[in-house]
C-alpha cells in the first residue's frame, strides 16, 4: 500500500509540469495582453504600453517568463493578480468556500439521487421505472449545462418565483463570513441574532438549490447509470445467491452483499466526477453569478490576468488530482483484494 | 411423515406463451437423516429443483406442484418472510464453486456469524465462540486466525469448508450439496466428501447430494434419483439401483463409468444429447437415444411405475424384460 502511494505521488510531478506549460501557453495565445485590456477602447501610446509591459515583466522572452514563473512556484510564491494587486492565493482562499459549498451540495445531490435511482433501476430491471431513469439520465448527461441552468431559472425562478435568480444570499442580510460556507455562516448568524437575521439560512439554502441541481445533473446521470450496471453485474454473482440461501432479508442482500461490491467501480466514477464538477462550476457560477472560483477564472481570462489564470487553474487541477488520489486509496479500503496486493 | 415431500413439481422459465419446462412432474421424498443422491447430465434439472424449493428462483421461474412440504410446512403457500426463517436455518445449501460463493468484501468470520446472528440471535462472545466451533467442525486449521481472513486469501478447499460451516451453522435438518466437489481437485474432493458424510452422521441431517459422480453416490447414498431432461427417470434404493438398473438411461450412465469398462477399447456412451427446449420428442424423452426403443416409446410418454425398491419411468423396464 505504501509503495502504491509513493508510485502515485511520483506520477504527479510530470502532471504538474504539463499543467503549468498548458496554462502558461494557452493564456498567451489569446490575442491581446493585460495592458491592452485595461486600457480598453482608448488609444494607447506605444511607449506607455511598452513601459507597462516592462513593469509587469511581460517584455521578457517567453522562456524567461516561464522560468520566472516556475522558480516562483518552487519558492511557494503563487504571485499576485495584475489587476487587483492582491495575492492569487489570498483571492483563491476567499472565493474557494463558495465553490466548495456549491460542489459539495451538487455532489450530495448527485450521489444520493444517483445511487438510489441506480439501485432501484437495477432491482426493478426492465420495468417502467428502469427505462424512465435510464432515459432521463441519458438526457441529463447530454444536456448542455448553460442551457439547462437557464431553463431551470426561467421555470422555477422567473415563472414560479420559488427560488432566487442569482447570487448566494439576499442583499438584505449582512452576514459576517466566518467559515465562508454560506449555509453555516447564516445558521451561526441566525443563532446569534435571530431578530436581525431571521430567515437567512433558508434564504441561503434557496439560493443554493438550483445551482447545485444544475451542477449535479451530469454526475447524477453518470452515477445512476454506473450504479445500475454495476449492481446488475453483482446481482448475478454466486455469492449473492449464497446470501439469499442464508435466508437474509432482501434489503440485507441488496445493501450489505450487493451494493458493497457494486460500489467499487462507482467510487472511481464519483472521484472522476470531481473534475467534471470543477469544469461545470465555471459555467454554473457564471450563469448564477455565484462568487466562486469558476467565475473568478472566467473574469481573469477576460482580463488577461496571467498569474491568476495560471495559478488558479494550477490550484484547481491540484485539487482534482488530490481528490482522485484519495479515491484511489478509498478504493483500497472498499476492496480487500486491492488492499492486500503488494 | 417425510422430512421433505415433493409431488409433481414443475418449474417453468420464459414467457407464458412459450415456456420452457426445466423440471416436469418431479416427485421426491427425503426422510430424516437420509442421504439422497440426485444424478443426471448437465441441464437435467437437478439444481433447478433444489433452487425452486429454497425459493431462490424468485421472479425468474414459475413453480407449480401438488405438494411441496418441508417438515410439515407447505413451502408453496408460505410467505417469503416465513420461508426466510426456514431457508439458511433448517434447509441449507452448498454450492458448486466455493471461490465465487463467498462475498469477497467480507471476512469469512463475518459471513459465518451473519447466519448465526440472523437465525439464532447470537451476539458478542457467544457468537464468536460458535463461529470458531464451526470452523473447527469443518476442520479448518488455525481456525481462530482464519476468522479474520478474506475469501481471496483461502484456497478452494478451504473456501468450501467455510461454505459448509456457514451451511451447518444452525444445525439444519436438510443439507443440499449441489456438486460440492466439482470445482475442486481430486484429493480435496475426497476430503470434502468425507467431511460432508461425517457431518451428516454427527448432526443427523438429511443430505441431498447433487452430483455427476456415481461412485460417490454408490458409496454413501441410501437412495438415488436419476434425472433426465427435467424428469425423474428412476428412483431406487442403493445398492439395488446399481446392481439392477431398471431404466435404460441409468444403465447407460453406469456403463459410462470408466472402471466398469475395463479391457474395452472405447468407453460406452449413449449417442445424442439431452433434448433442448424445443426439440423434446412427443413420446418418451429418452426415445431418440434409447438402445431398446420400441414403437410405443415414440408415441406415448411413460409415467412412473413401481418396481422393487423404487420407481421407474419406462414402458419396458430392463428388469421386467429379463424376468
Amino acid at each position: 500500500m505504501l509503495s502504491f502511494i509513493f508510485r502515485r505521488l511520483g506520477l504527479l510531478v510530470p502532471t504538474f509540469f504539463g499543467i503549468t506549460l498548458l496554462t502558461f501557453g494557452l493564456i498567451r495565445m489569446i490575442p491581446g495582453d493585460p495592458v491592452e485590456v485595461m486600457v480598453g477602447e482608448r488609444t494607447l501610446d506605444p511607449q506607455m504600453h511598452a513601459d507597462a509591459m516592462h513593469r509587469l515583466g511581460l517584455d521578457k522572452p517567453l522562456y524567461a517568463q516561464y522560468v520566472d514563473y516556475i522558480s516562483n512556484l518552487l519558492h511557494g510564491n503563487l504571485g499576485e493578480s495584475l489587476v487587483t494587486k492582491s495575492s492569487v492565493w489570498g483571492e483563491f482562499k476567499t472565493l474557494f468556500p463558495a465553490t466548495l459549498e456549491l460542489a459539495l451540495a451538487a455532489m450530495v445531490f448527485a450521489v444520493v439521487c444517483g445511487l438510489l435511482a441506480g439501485v432501484i433501476a437495477a432491482i426493478k430491471r426492465g420495468s417502467i421505472f428502469d427505462h424512465g431513469v435510464m432515459g432521463i439520465s441519458l438526457t441529463g448527461f447530454s444536456m448542455p449545462i448553460f442551457w439547462w441552468g437557464l431553463i431551470l431559472i426561467m421555470f422555477f425562478s422567473v415563472k414560479l418565483g420559488w427560488t432566487p435568480v442569482s447570487g448566494r444570499l439576499d442583499l438584505a442580510y449582512d452576514i459576517t463570513p466566518r467559515t465562508g460556507f454560506m449555509l453555516i455562516d447564516t445558521w451561526l448568524a441566525e443563532a446569534a441574532d435571530p431578530a436581525a437575521n431571521a430567515g437567512a439560512f433558508k434564504d441561503a439554502l434557496m439560493h443554493l438549490i438550483l445551482p447545485a441541481i444544475v451542477l449535479g445533473t451530469i454526475p447524477l446521470a453518470v452515477i445512476a447509470r454506473m450504479t445500475r450496471s454495476s449492481m446488475l453485474e453483482v446481482l448475478r454473482e454466486d455469492y449473492v445467491r449464497t446470501a439469499r440461501a442464508k435466508g437474509l432479508s432482501p434489503a440485507r442482500v441488496i445493501f450489505v452483499h450487493t451494493l458493497r461490491n457494486a460500489l467499487i467501480p462507482v467510487l472511481t466514477v464519483i472521484g472522476l466526477q470531481v473534475g467534471t464538477l470543477m469544469g461545470g462550476a465555471v459555467l454554473t457560477e457564471t450563469i448564477f453569478s455565484w462568487p466562486g472560483i469558476g467565475k473568478w477564472l472566467i473574469d481573469a481570462i477576460s482580463r488577461r490576468d496571467y498569474p491568476v489564470v495560471q495559478n488558479g487553474i494550477l490550484i484547481v487541477a491540484t485539487l482534482v488530482i488530490v481528490t482522485n488520489f484519495i479515491v484511489d486509496i478509498l478504493y483500497g479500503v472498499a476492496n480487500p483484494r486491492i488492499r492486500h496486493a503488494k | 411423515m417425510s422430512l421433505l415431500e415433493i409431488k409433481n413439481l414443475s418449474v417453468e422459465f420464459g414467457s407464458q406463451h412459450n415456456p420452457f419446462r426445466a423440471v416436469e412432474g418431479l416427485d421426491l421424498t427425503v426422510e430424516q437423516g437420509e442421504i439422497v443422491g440426485i444424478v443426471g447430465e448437465s441441464g437435467s434439472g437437478k439444481s433447478v429443483t433444489m433452487m425452486a424449493m429454497m425459493g431462490l428462483l424468485e421472479g425468474q421461474g414459475r413453480i407449480v406442484a401438488d405438494t411441496l412440504q418441508f417438515d410439515g410446512k407447505d413451502l408453496l403457500t408460505i410467505s417469503a418472510r416465513e420461508r426466510r426463517k426456514i431457508v439458511g436455518k433448517d434447509i441449507a445449501m452448498i454450492f458448486q464453486d466455493p471461490m465465487t460463493s463467498l462475498n469477497p468484501s467480507y471476512t469469512v468470520g463475518y459471513q459465518i456469524m451473519e447466519v448465526l446472528k440472523i437465525h439464532q440471535g447470537l451476539r458478542g462472545a457467544a457468537l464468536k465462540q460458535r463461529a470458531l466451533e464451526l470452523m473447527e467442525m469443518v476442520e479448518i486449521p488455525a481456525a481462530a486466525s482464519r476468522l479474520a481472513a478474506y475469501p481471496h486469501q483461502l484456497s478452494g478447499g478451504m473456501s468450501q469448508r467455510v461454505v459448509i460451516a456457514m451451511a451447518i451453522a444452525c444445525s439444519p435438518k436438510l443439507l443440499i450439496a449441489d456438486e460440492p466437489t466439482t470445482a475442486l481437485d481430486v484429493t480435496i474432493q475426497a476430503q470434502i466428501m468425507d467431511l460432508l458424510v461425517n457431518l451428516q452422521k454427527s448432526q443427523n441431517m438429511a443430505l441431498i447430494m447433487i452430483t455427476h459422480d456415481l461412485a460417490v453416490v454408490a458409496e454413501v447414498a441410501h437412495k438415488v434419483a436419476v434425472m433426465y431432461a427435467g424428469q425423474v427417470a428412476e428412483m431406487a434404493k442403493v445398492p439395488g439401483i446399481f446392481r439392477k438398473p431398471a431404466h435404460p438411461y441409468t444403465e447407460a450412465l453406469l456403463k459410462s463409468i470408466p472402471e466398469h469398462s475395463k479391457g474395452a477399447h472405447r468407453l460406452s456412451t449413449l449417442a445424442g444429447i439431452v433434448p433442448g427446449q424445443y426439440d423434446r420428442p412427443s413420446g418418451c424423452l429418452l426415445s431418440p437415444r434409447c438402445p431398446y426403443v420400441q414403437d410405443k416409446c415414440k408415441a406415448q410418454r411413460p409415467g412412473l411405475t413401481a418396481i422393487e425398491g423404487g420407481v421407474v419411468r419406462c414402458h419396458y423396464p430392463i428388469t421386467a424384460k429379463e424376468a
